[in-house]
């Protein structure tokens, strides 16, 4: 593109940096910018800001200026609280199984999509299978309410097989399951579209070639689809590792009662009842910047990874 | 492509339509289950004989839900943010991706900029410092609280970007040459060939302002301004069946000619409605906006 600068007369040999911005022609840039430059300041790095209150004995009257410091005090009793590995374990367990659970689910779809031919009934099939994903959990929270219920649909159908209903709500053994079932039945059409892409790059004469040469439907699918979409994979699970913290914050809330907390309280939603129920900021301040740390790490070192194993770049 | 002849063949075809029409019916079924109830009378749904048609049909759930002030006046709320919050979101996108699509030779500074978007995406402070933010701004018990604090969707910023990226470099330069300004350059020539993109992150914002409660849950105490979804836990999950009472103006003897079942299920399903007749339109755009994120990136 020409700057246009020669209008502008040369005071010194080499261009002062205002005016290597060429600011008659890029004016307009930074004008578009500046809104959103504003407000991410106000909702993304000013609150960062209120991170200070994890080292402090915050009390809301004093603010942040005035409360006490008192240095990794928060961190030590949050690592020391009989609650915190069960937290943690929580966590892994159920945002692990959702990952797993939810991507081995659409890669079965994506497989089974791509080799059917009637491309209504494809359609069809996708549109159904996305709408989970477009649903909040407030709506689907009280479907399974519903249907799990003691007389609701999934326990009518247990009794008329002759066994015992099931209080899938009240059973902390059940929970992590409910959540990772759930979750992944909501998300495993969404996921698929990513594989389902891929599938469709793959050249048909593979295909056609490999019949000819006598190989059947699951050969084929294990020789040839399988193979083409597997750097896909790579990328998913390397990206996956990013999440292995978020046990799905609003899922676990609406879900969510207490005869459940030895199998269902993760990070987050301890975060939420410290915090906001019993105002314990400072210590829910801790254990959220401590999610956020790890989080961090475990995000870059996922895309760190997608870069190198899939040459994945996002930015 | 490969055409089945065999006998076996055609079987192990029938097993994919079979397996896929069963996943299909495992994502629609809770659904039809649920609408199912909210049209049976109170006897039949209490009584757990509902299964996917209704019986004895009546719509009286659907009457008694759509005149209770509260869950009406709860979905103007929600229509109101959504309207609100999507313009702002759907502004800030365009005016964001556009300068941030530009090269940094081009647009000096683009890649700190860049970066700063990026590391929010990244990092954020958490729910408190989120919280004490939100309050500190005056952003509680007002609409603002419902649209602001999401105002810049990060994600969708970059999809737009990439997308404004892969349009012809050949048009700007015809175009610069013509005289034309940046703002020429992204009104007249790069939105209009965005449709795609455009429509994907509309869908993104308006999906994600529907769906939103936990921001009405802790920002919102003044029950004029509570959104659909907020009002809906505390009915449908929490079971606050007194409240609800209090609020309807149906006096108690024609409430009881209800069943709490029905009339949640109506009310799950008017809070599924939009979302139902909405995304199956805009489903060829978003497919191909996923893609280009994810794959292209």
């Amino acid at each position: 593109m020409t700057l246009r600068t020669h209008a502008r007369p040369a005071m010194l040999p080499k261009k002062p940096f205002w005016q290597s911005l060429a600011l008659d022609r890029t004016w307009p840039l930074y004008a578009m910018l500046l809104p959103g430059l504003l407000a991410l300041y106000l909702f993304s790095y000013k609150p960062l800001y209120g991170l200070v209150i994890a080292f402090q004995d915050y009390q809301p009257v004093n603010g942040f200026a005035n409360s006490p410091w008192v240095g990794w005090a928060n961190f030590e009793d949050l690592f020391s609280r009989e609650e915190f590995p069960l937290l943690l374990r929580n966590t892994v367990v159920i945002a692990l199984g959702k990952i797993v659970m939810t991507q081995l689910a659409a890669l079965s779809f994506a497989l089974a999509l791509n080799e059917v031919r009637n491309q209504l009934f494809k359609r069809s099939i996708q549109t159904v299978a996305y709408m989970p994903h477009f649903l909040s959990w407030i709506i689907l929270g009280g479907v399974f309410i519903d249907l799990l219920s003691q007389g609701g649909a999934v326990n009518s159908i247990i009794k008329s097989f002759g066994m015992q209903p099931v209080t899938f709500l009240a059973e902390p053994d059940l929970f992590p399951g409910l959540l990772i079932s759930t979750h992944a039945w909501k998300e495993f059409g969404w996921s698929a579209i990513i594989f389902l892409a891929a599938l469709t790059n793959v050249d048909p004469q593979l295909h056609e070639a490999a019949a000819i040469d006598g190989a059947g439907r699951w050969q084929r699918i294990w020789h040839i689809s399988l193979p083409a979409i597997v750097p896909i994979i790579i990328l998913v699970a390397a990206l996956s590792l990013g999440n292995v913290l978020d046990a799905g914050f609003e899922q676990i809330l609406v879900l969510y009662n207490p005869l459940l907390r030895d199998s269902g309280d993760v990070i987050a939603t301890y975060v939420y009842r410290a915090g906001l129920e019993r105002a314990q900021f400072s210590l829910a301040t801790a254990v959220g910047l401590f999610q956020s740390v790890i989080s961090l790490v475990l995000i870059i070192t996922s895309r760190w990874m997608a870069e190198r194993f899939a040459k994945y770049q996002i930015f | 492509m490969v055409e089945n002849r065999t006998l076996g063949d055609r079987l192990v075809n029938a097993l994919f339509y079979l397996f896929l029409t069963l996943v299909g019916l495992l994502c629609l079924l809770p659904i039809v289950h649920i609408l199912a109830v909210s049209l049976s009378s109170k006897s039949a749904s209490s009584g757990n004989m509902v299964s996917l048609w209704p019986i004895d049909f009546t719509l009286a759930s659907y009457y008694t839900v759509m005149s209770s002030t509260a869950f009406v006046r709860a979905i103007g709320v929600s229509v109101v943010r959504v309207l609100l919050g999507t313009g702002l979101n759907l502004a800030l996108i365009i005016l964001c991706a556009y300068p941030l699509s530009r090269t940094a030779k081009e647009f000096k500074g683009r890649n700190v900029f860049m970066w700063l978007f990026v590391f929010a995406m990244l990092f954020n402070g958490g729910l408190i410092p989120w919280y004490l933010n939100c309050l500190d701004l005056g952003l509680r018990d007002n609409i603002w609280a419902l649209v602001l604090p999401g105002v810049v969707q990060i994600w969708s910023i970059l999809l737009t970007m990439n997308f404004f990226r892969e349009l012809p470099r050949e048009l700007d330069e015809a175009a610069i040459i013509d005289g034309a300004t940046h703002w020429d350059l992204l009104f007249r020539i790069y939105l209009p060939m965005s449709l795609p993109v455009l429509a994907t992150v509309i869908l993104f914002a308006m999906v994600g302002h529907w769906n939103a409660w936990f921001d009405g849950m802790v920002l919102i105490n003044n029950s004029a301004l509570v959104p659909l979804q907020t009002y809906m836990r505390r009915i449908v999950i929490l079971g606050d069946t007194v409240s609800m009472l209090s609020r309807f103006d149906a006096s108690l003897e024609e409430m009881l000619n209800f069943s709490d079942r029905s009339l949640k299920a109506a009310q799950i399903f008017i809070a599924t409605l939009p979302i139902l007749v909405t995304y199956p339109f805009l489903q060829r755009y978003f497919i191909h906006g996923i893609r280009l994120g994810a794959i292209k990136g």
